[in-house]
């Protein structure tokens, strides 16, 4: 199959996904369990990310700057610009691409070539609803939260290296951080997160999904790769266009 | 109501799997599928069920042609419809409860209470009482497969199909498999559709067999007449084991 094809019967996919579900309980119950597997459970890693990046940012552009003509607040605000514009997005959802897309792959690739997938179809279940829906919406609701609540952290965690470490105090780290801030800035973090939730959800729910299951567990395995590459290709490129159309 | 095959002929990639299918599969009785590996037994079913779209002929069930319905058509039909997996196909997240309860939760409108009676029935008519809350994982690939059964008794099908029930199983698990899916045939008279290439449950379930070999149905017959047929084919499948030719010797 060439690019345009698997593009092809990705929208498909994505078009039977948001069918009519055939018991909305089920889906709600369904999105519940997704935003605990997918989200809830991803928390730890983000916080750990989140708190050391946040510190690591402000001792590397308190070593760049270290000139009497730039203010120190400085730090706070190069901080609190890298954390909110790339890193608690962008860098959180490719780290999330590859711990979450991974998981969605092989759990559907198995469920696959397992034949529980035939089972849901036998029964007369549109499996690709009844699986897919319920991650991408629970995807949509939970990142943005877990985006902001990395950017919370960055912040702390910059925040206590700095005064630990004696690399600035903790007026001028907040006056850095409140700095010309444009709330915009969140919102535009916000914005593309939901489209990296949307593709973090779909791209590797097809990868399982279209698993060829007579590849048994080397297959399902190469799918889980395949995934993380192609959603952090992609994380990357609307990354660049949402930041061209929005920011520029 | 019984499910009638009209020439089903399915291909994959130019190469022809079924060449021109015709069977008729009764209502009450345990219809076998049989024949060596790569014949197309798997595909004939998936074609039945739906799984496979035909690429001609028609599938039949209870006089309604089921290959020329659209999917939302086919809804009504596949809800009378219980399968059997080969590898019993259980949710591995779900309790063995709430794998025999899925169906009933995604198609009727029973109360919880009603769900999970009717639930307990099932699981005490496969001999699994008390086993609700277990995993697919904590029990063994005959419990599995029981668990598979009552999941696909569930809603009351007209339809049970069995694709190698016995695979993976010893023989004497897999004699109790056989009976309990020829007890449910005759207890619900539904028309039941067993894949298989297990000689042991050829004999001991066998009431309407068709031999697929090269996707062709090449004999038709019952648990009698296969061991006494001259057909070439069908002697090499039949008399296959060391036991089975032993058993002919004594036999003649």
């Amino acid at each position: 199959m060439n690019l345009f094809e698997h593009i092809g019967r990705f929208i498909l996919m994505v078009k039977q996904a948001f069918t009519k579900p055939a018991k909305w309980s089920v889906l709600r119950k369904n999105i519940v369990i997704e935003i605990n597997t997918i989200g809830i459970s991803s928390l730890s890693i983000v916080a750990l990310l989140s708190l050391f990046i946040g510190a690591v940012m402000v001792i590397q552009t308190a070593s760049n700057i270290d000139s009497p003509l730039i203010p120190a607040y400085t730090v706070g605000f190069a901080t609190r610009q890298s954390i909110i514009l790339e890193f608690s997005s962008t860098m959180i959802c490719l780290i999330l691409a590859g711990k979450v897309g991974s998981n969605i792959a092989s759990e559907i690739g198995t469920m696959k070539l397992t034949e529980q997938i035939d089972a849901l179809e036998v029964m007369g279940v549109n499996s690709i609803n009844h699986l897919i829906l319920p991650k991408i919406l629970a995807s949509l609701f939970i990142f943005p939260f877990i985006v902001l609540i990395s950017m919370g952290l960055g912040l702390i965690g910059g925040g206590l290296i700095g005064t630990q470490a004696g690399i600035i105090t903790l007026e001028k780290y907040i006056m850095g951080l409140q700095y010309y801030f444009d709330p915009f800035s969140v919102s535009y973090s916000i914005f593309k997160t939901l489209f990296f939730a949307f593709f973090i959800a779909t791209i590797p729910s097809y990868f399982g999904y279209y698993v060829n299951p007579s590849g048994g567990a080397l297959e399902v395995g190469r799918s889980g790769t395949k995934s993380v590459v192609a959603s952090s290709t992609v994380i990357l490129l609307i990354n660049l266009i949402i930041t061209y159309f929005l920011l520029l | 109501m019984s499910i009638i095959v009209n020439n089903i002929k399915k291909g994959f990639n130019g190469t022809e799997i079924l060449k021109d299918v015709s069977f008729e599969f009764e209502k009450g009785k345990a219809n076998l599928i049989i024949g060596q590996s790569g014949s197309g037994k798997s595909v004939l079913t998936k074609c039945i069920v739906g799984l496979y779209e035909v690429d001609s002929g028609e599938v039949i069930y209870g006089g309604e042609n089921f290959s020329g319905m659209s999917k939302s058509e086919r809804k009504k039909i596949r809800s009378e419809i219980g399968m059997l997996f080969q590898g019993s196909a259980l949710f591995d997240s779900y309790s063995v409860q709430e794998n025999v309860m899925f169906p009933l939760t995604m198609f009727s409108d029973m109360s919880k209470e009603e769900m999970l009676d009717r639930v307990n029935f099932c699981l005490k008519r496969v001999e699994l009482e008390n086993k609700n809350h277990l995993y697919p994982s904590e029990i063994s690939g005959g419990m599995q497969k029981r668990v598979a059964i009552a999941r696909a008794i569930a809603l009351n099908p007209q339809y049970l199909f069995c694709d190698e029930p016995n695979s993976g199983l010893d023989p004497k698990t897999s004699i109790v498999i056989d009976n309990l899916i020829y007890d449910l045939t005759k207890e619900y008279d539904i028309t039941t559709v067993v894949i298989t290439h297990d000689m042991n449950s050829v004999m001991e379930i066998g009431e309407n067999i068709m031999y697929i070999h090269e996707g062709e149905n090449w004999w038709t017959g019952d648990k009698h007449s296969i061991v006494t047929t001259d057909n070439k084919e069908i002697g090499e499948f039949v008399y296959a084991s060391e036991f089975m030719k032993q058993l002919r010797g004594k036999l003649s």
